[in-house]
């Protein structure tokens, strides 16, 4: 379980999340939605323990992750993966060394036990055929899948995806979307994901939260996202021009 | 008037908070360069497995630079000749280059070239290099795959430029005084026997383990102080942009202020 309780984050002046609280359970895909800006990315980083809340605490399995030391880090770390935004591949890694990166580092198993399980990784995001490609030399969706697989390589319990469908065309973001809720119905995985792709979001959500400007604005089911009478919400997830939202 | 007053003021009170913003800033980046340093001596137990990183920063850093490396240390080598040789030929003292030559190249030149040349070639690199992973949030994967930066990233950098830097400075130093050979068979009259004997003659193994001694201290300031600026870049490509010119800008600072003290310890400056 995943607890946020009361966050509040401040960069210079500008204050990014202003006591945000949330809760999410073991097994649940949790999807966050908000403009650019809002603070998505940010709460993330709280999560993996990247970013010290100025007040409030972040506990994952009832462990304070903020302030952890490091070995503690390591060890909650252990339990997640996290889908960077830009993929964040190590760039003088080809694609298969980027994903065997965890394995090889921490000496998780043999020569050939890690090539086996890199593969697979490789092939469930068919991506068998860029396994000896550099990073350099493919498109930002394939990156991002790359990024994906190594993030699922030790089997996480948690994952954190920071917009795991921007960037790909629709029959790869279903793709994505099926991965995720595959590894929720089979491997009971706990999701975190950040998006701003509506249909991605009612696809794959157990619930949703809308963050405006560093705040909780709505949250619920799908359903309930979808029929809220929230003006702010209503705006974003039709994605009129005109409403209380400024653009 | 008062508005012009008031405005007068609020620049002035800008001014004093952005000096102070930036010594803070020096502060905080100086402090993060001297724990860069010392875990990074924490992370050599790990020198040997991360060998063929280390091999292939060798490679970028040192043989690549190679080229440069010949061409400063010759022509320097020749300028400084021409320069002492012309005034003492006047004296009929020509004799004297080639003590001067290695005198200076051992004791001074040859550690301060190459940490010059590496610092335009290595250190910029290694900037760009790890400011651009930082901001493509390449470290802040590592961290999350539980692997220290420190370790994986900069320890290898560091070694490597431990190593290369002392031998590139020989090599300098070699290829310097070889210069003033040169200079001094074409325009002084000195034969190349005459030369080197008298360079043999005037080896002090005190200026060769000076010498080296400062290279291995100027390789520990250009890589670390380069890797702690790509570290903390901020802010996209600009970001990195500026990592590497304020990395590039203090390591020559500290070469020469750090140069300095080094000499004055060894051959008793005034302070
Ligand atoms: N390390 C940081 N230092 C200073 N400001 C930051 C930092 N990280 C984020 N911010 C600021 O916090 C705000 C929220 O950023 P965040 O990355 O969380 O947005 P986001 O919701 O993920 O947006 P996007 O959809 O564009 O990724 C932005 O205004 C950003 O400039
Ligand atoms: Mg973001």
């Amino acid at each position: 379980m995943i607890e946020v309780r009361n966050i509040s984050k401040r960069f210079g002046k500008v204050v990014v999340l202003d006591d945000v609280s949330l809760t999410i359970e073991n097994g649940e895909t949790f999807v966050i939605i908000g403009q650019s800006g809002a603070g998505k990315t940010t709460i993330l980083r709280h999560i993996a323990g990247f970013f010290d809340p100025d007040s409030g605490d972040v506990l994952i399995d009832g462990v304070k992750m903020n302030g952890a030391g490091s070995g503690k880090k390591r060890l909650l770390r252990e339990k997640m993966g996290f889908l960077f935004q830009s993929g964040a591949l190590i760039n003088w890694l080809n694609v298969k060394e980027n994903v065997a990166l965890p394995l090889v580092e921490h000496k998780l198993g043999t020569k050939t036990e890690i090539d086996k399980i890199v593969d697979e990784k490789l092939s469930l995001l068919q991506l068998d055929d860029a396994a000896d490609k550099m990073p350099s030399d493919i498109s930002g969706g394939m990156k991002k899948r790359v990024g994906l697989a190594r993030a699922i390589v030790r089997n996480p319990e948690i994952i954190l995806y920071d917009e795991p469908t921007s960037g790909l065309d629709p029959v790869m973001s279903a793709k994505i979307d099926e991965l995720i809720l595959r590894m929720q119905r089979e491997l009971g995985v706990t999701s975190v994901v950040v998006t701003h792709d509506m249909e991605s979001a009612y696809r794959i959500a157990d619930r949703i939260a809308m963050l405006y400007r560093g705040s909780i604005i709505e949250c619920g089911t799908p359903d309930q996202i979808r029929g809220s009478v929230n003006p702010f919400v209503r705006q974003f997830v039709e994605g009129k021009l005109t409403g209380p939202i400024e653009v | 008037m008062k508005e012009i007053i008031r405005n007068y003021q609020s620049d002035i009170y800008g001014m004093f908070s952005s000096v102070g913003e930036k010594m803070l800033y020096q502060i905080k980046f100086s402090g993060f360069t001297l724990i860069l340093i010392f875990n990074t001596f924490i992370q050599l137990r790990y020198a040997f497995s991360k060998r063929r990183e280390i091999v292939k920063q060798m490679y970028v850093s040192g043989v690549k630079s190679m080229l440069v490396c010949s061409i400063v240390a010759l022509f320097g080598g020749m300028i400084l000749s021409l320069h002492s040789g012309v005034e003492l030929k006047k004296w009929g003292q020509q004799d004297v280059v080639p003590i001067l030559m290695i005198n200076v190249m051992n004791k001074e030149m040859g550690a301060f070239l190459t940490a010059i040349i590496l610092t335009a070639f290595s250190g910029a690199a290694m900037a760009a290099e790890i400011g651009t992973m930082k901001v493509s949030e390449e470290i802040d994967a590592l961290e999350m795959m539980s692997i220290n930066p420190v370790k994986y990233i900069v320890m290898p950098r560091i070694v490597s430029m431990m190593i290369m830097l002392p031998t590139l400075s020989i090599y300098t130093v070699v290829l310097g005084v070889f210069g003033g050979a040169v200079v001094s068979y074409f325009q002084l009259g000195l034969t190349f026997e005459d030369y080197y004997h008298r360079v043999y003659e005037s080896i002090w193994v005190k200026d060769m383990y000076v010498g080296l001694l400062k290279s291995l201290v100027f390789a520990i300031i250009i890589s670390s102080i380069s890797c702690a600026n790509g570290l903390m870049a901020q802010n996209g490509a600009l970001g990195v942009g500026r990592a590497t010119r304020i990395s590039v800008v203090s390591s020559y600072l500290m070469v020469l202020i750090i140069g300095y003290f080094i000499t004055s310890l060894f051959y008793g400056g005034f302070m």
